[in-house]
């Protein structure tokens, strides 16, 4: 054990990162608490938001586990339909806003997953191409799905009347926990082993690592946290439609995921921020929005298939002057550029 | 019992589609291991070259001379697309070409969304509409069209891969693509050949859909492109004969769902039994197991 000293809070780099993130924090709720944001930013800046947490999520089974997953939106569908419907259901029994927004997603992501239980099981005999195939059919059915169950979700009309309980802190704070707990879980023992079936699915059989119960892990924790970003989109607009959750929507979440690179959280990141707001920012072009897209998605596997980041994280430890993060005694060193 | 004819009738017609593209599918996944998610857009551009061919040409063209037309258009963009965007993926990851052809296929749906437009263009028939009678029975003349001339380009298509050298060729480029180039097989031609026999039964096959159901849009591809696909997996992909049954198969099962059970769960129904496809019996009903070494 060490004494505290600031000194070492600078080799912490979670910490280093969660200031960071901190700092952005204030001065983006500045902004939006003084209105120089308007309405509309504020609405784009949780869309990315949303994004950050679809690509992070879907990072887990197509980045880290390596398997092909183009059914993504189904599940941030389905948490936010459950995630909507129950809001709607208890909006008159809780009175906390944020408390029924924790509740609601807690019920949306043990639907997802359940979902996704569904979904990883079928994914433990398929592979590459055909996993998918079977993933973007099981989108497609659970778009049928829904829109069929007229009854309790309105059907290809939309589900009207969601209560707007979502504003940017709550949105904020619960992308920043989404983030880190899917950055600890991937840098934990069980993140390592999915990471080794990525690289080759024998070896690390062969070294006792139990491949259908980390795929199913992945699968599951990637539909779980799909659902709270389909409930706070749910909650931030108000309104949602089964088209709000087609191939189109994993399609672009996937892409996201490859221009960051597959396999880097941060990369994701980076790729959410620039892909939601760089058709914002080009409005007259926002007809050419999945032009720019597709065009990218080709370039990108053309020239460079790692995407940006490749499996690379950012780390702004890495930024600060060295007399912060150097190591006072050898022996305490862990190479803080790992 | 009359229903049930017509219904098996109407199956078959949306079979002759599905089975037209699939067999584009099936083929270039036999020879470079690639699911071109790109085919169903090639389809989407075959519907609009036919309109174009149909009623925007200065003087009028015959319909089996704009089939033609349309369906050499549709190979050489076929071709086209293989040598931008897949010949340099031969040898990288599966999963990059795989994005590739998601790529390819958004990129050209969205691109024909600028060169033609969001607004459908509707599609005036382009045969007579007058109804072949026989008996107490009567057919559509363009699902007898549908029908016959899909069968005819199948077959087509099947003495071409099994009688003729350049068909020996493409199944010896699907077995072992090292010993084919060793053979003093051009392997290049030969994809770019597949490419182009593909895309034109594609493209027959959007003319067809653009005909019955007269919208033509950029996102016409998508469903019956997906579900082509569908239909290749279950016939086996890879193999072609596998692809015409799975087309048929699925053709009719859809006309089946839709008239004896309910229309709103035919997709679902679809892409269910693609999953059960894939889980019980991955290779297909025609398809080959593919061992893994290690």
């Amino acid at each position: 054990m060490k004494n505290f000293n600031y000194k070492n809070l600078g080799k912490n780099a979670l910490f280093v990162n969660l200031a960071a993130v901190f700092v952005l924090f204030i001065v983006l709720f500045a902004l939006v608490a003084t209105g120089i944001l308007s309405r509309y930013l504020t609405s784009i800046l949780i869309l990315i938001l949303v994004m950050i947490i679809m690509s992070t999520s879907l990072n887990i089974a197509t980045g880290f586990l390596g398997q092909l997953h183009l059914g993504h939106a189904a599940f941030m569908g389905i948490g936010a339909y459950t995630a909507s419907l129950l809001g709607i259901l208890l909006r008159d029994a809780i009175a906390s806003d944020i408390l029924l927004f924790i509740i609601s997603t807690i019920g949306a992501m043990v639907l997802a997953g359940i979902a996704g239980l569904l979904i990883g099981w079928p994914a433990l005999r398929l592979k590459g191409d055909y996993l998918g195939i079977m993933t973007l059919g099981f989108g497609e059915i659970v778009k049928t799905i829904i829109t069929n169950m007229k009854g309790l979700t309105n059907g290809a009309q939309g589900l009207y009347g969601i209560p707007k309980i979502m504003n940017f802190p709550t949105a904020f704070w619960t992308t920043v926990f989404v983030v880190t707990l899917i950055f600890l879980f991937m840098n934990s023992r069980h993140g390592r082993a999915i990471l080794s079936i990525r690289e080759d699915e024998i070896a690390s059989e062969s070294v006792g690592i139990n491949i259908s119960r980390y795929k199913l892990l992945g699968f599951v924790i990637a539909s779980m946290f799909a659902a709270v970003g389909g409930s706070i989109f749910a909650f931030n607009i108000g309104f949602i439609a089964p088209q709000s959750f087609n191939f189109l929507r994993s399609v672009e979440i996937f892409v996201i995921v490859v221009l960051g690179g597959m396999g880097s959280l941060t990369g994701s990141i980076v790729a959410s921020i620039v892909l939601v707001s760089l058709p914002e920012l080009l409005r007259e072009f926002s007809s050419y929005r999945y032009l720019l897209y597709s065009s990218l998605l080709v370039t990108m596997m053309l020239f460079r298939p790692q995407g940006l980041m490749g499996t690379k994280e950012f780390n702004l430890q890495k930024l600060l002057p060295k007399r912060f993060t150097e190591d006072d005694d050898l022996y305490d060193s862990k190479g803080s550029d790992s | 019992m009359d229903l049930f004819i017509e219904q098996l009738i109407n199956g078959l017609n949306t079979g002759s589609i599905y089975a037209l593209i699939a067999v584009g599918y099936t083929m270039v996944y036999g020879i470079i291991r690639l699911i071109n998610f790109a085919h169903g857009e090639i389809m989407m551009f075959g519907a609009y070259f036919a309109f174009i061919f149909a009623f925007m040409m200065p003087f009028e063209l015959p319909f089996l001379v704009v089939i033609v037309i349309t369906m050499i258009f549709a190979a050489l963009m076929g071709m086209l697309i293989e040598r931008v965007a897949y010949k340099r993926l031969r040898t990288a990851p599966r999963i990059s070409a795989l994005i590739t052809a998601i790529g390819m296929s958004l990129f050209l749906q969205n691109l024909a969304l600028l060169i033609f437009g969001a607004t459908p263009w509707v599609m005036k028939p382009l045969i007579s509409t007058e109804p072949i009678v026989i008996g107490n029975f009567s057919i559509a003349r363009l699902t007898v069209l549908t029908i016959g001339l899909s069968i005819f380009f199948m077959v087509l298509l099947t003495l071409f891969v099994r009688k003729t050298k350049p068909g020996k060729a493409m199944r010896a480029v699907s077995q072992d693509k090292e010993a084919a180039v060793l053979m003093g097989i051009n392997v290049n031609r030969i994809i770019s050949l597949t490419f182009a026999l593909g895309s034109a039964l594609g493209a027959l096959a959007g003319v067809f859909y653009a005909m019955q159901y007269t919208n033509v849009e950029s996102t016409l591809g998508v469903l019956p492109g997906l579900k082509a696909f569908v239909a290749a997996v279950f016939g086996g992909i890879g193999n072609i004969t596998g692809a015409m049954i799975g087309g048929y198969l699925i053709g009719i099962i859809e006309t089946f769902v839709k008239a004896y059970i309910s229309s709103k769960w035919v997709d679902a129904i679809v892409f269910g039994l693609l999953i059960l496809t894939l889980l019980f019996k991955p290779s297909g009903l025609l398809g080959k197991n593919e061992k893994e070494k290690v």
